[in-house]
């Protein structure tokens, strides 16, 4: 699979700031079937870590539920401008993406 | 019996540590058999054990009424409860009701927001876990297939 990159927004309100990614991956539950009729594998982003200043502050474990591209919005507590972002995810088949930001 | 739930017991700690293996630092494991639960009680027994759950007004949970596209529905937990480690997001009527797992870490705040598929007319139920309690919250979602408007 071509894997895309993780798009994020950073947004400073105060200290608080609020990050806002989109995660282009199929999502696929393994319960559909394709015109052939045959099952498409379950193929799904599982794990989602988002680092801030290379610390880990939030992570999220996904089913197959989660809707395909996936949005995700979280917020810090304490940020500053210059912070740097990463958010990368895993999914079920192994493949991996990542994205980061530097807080404005 | 006995055989076959240590057996079951030693895959998932296998499962365990594969994770935590991958992701060095972390403490934050992923409940697998919690995703793979086909009912919320099994969902929340698997995650929560016996800590008391609780229903809370205190906890925000956005999620439209009705949904015309039970594929894209915009979901959102927020609430001002203090110690918060985790928040879940479960659908009763799902195949696997658990969708969502998050683990706040202590820079975080308790919110957030992501985008769910919910197959049919559904309870909802937000999840916020503390040390010692869980809190919860549940509204109905309704499905219209074809956006037809019910």
């Amino acid at each position: 699979m071509n894997v895309k990159p993780v798009k994020i927004r950073g947004r400073l309100k105060g200290v608080i700031a609020n990050i806002k990614c989109l995660m282009p991956h199929p999502m696929e539950t393994g319960t559909r079937r394709d015109d052939a009729g045959e099952f498409i594998p379950a193929h799904y982003i599982e794990t989602v870590t988002c680092l801030h200043n290379d610390r880990e502050v939030m992570i999220a474990h996904w089913g197959a539920s989660v809707s395909k591209d996936p949005y995700f919005s979280f917020k810090i507590k304490e940020a500053n401008a210059g912070d740097s972002i990463k958010v990368s995810w895993i999914d079920n088949l192994g493949e991996t993406s990542s994205g980061d930001i530097v807080l404005k | 019996m006995n055989t076959n739930l240590s057996r079951r017991w030693f895959v998932k700690s296998l499962a365990a540590v594969a994770v935590m293996v991958s992701f060095p630092g972390t403490v934050f494991a992923r409940a697998t058999g919690a995703f793979n639960a086909g009912k919320t009680h099994k969902v929340v027994d698997v995650l929560f054990g016996d800590l008391p759950i609780e229903e809370s007004a205190e906890i925000t949970f956005k999620l439209p009424d009705i949904a015309e596209n039970g594929a894209v529905v915009p979901a959102t937990v927020a609430t001002e409860i203090e110690g918060v480690t985790q928040i879940a997001i479960v659908i009763d009527e799902n195949p696997n009701p658990l969708s969502a797992v998050f683990d706040i870490g202590e820079m975080s705040l308790a919110d957030v927001s992501t985008r769910i598929k919910i197959g049919k007319s559904s309870v909802a139920r937000a999840y916020v876990k503390t040390s010692d309690k869980v809190f919860m919250t549940s509204r109905e979602v309704k499905v219209t297939i074809g956006g037809c408007g019910g």
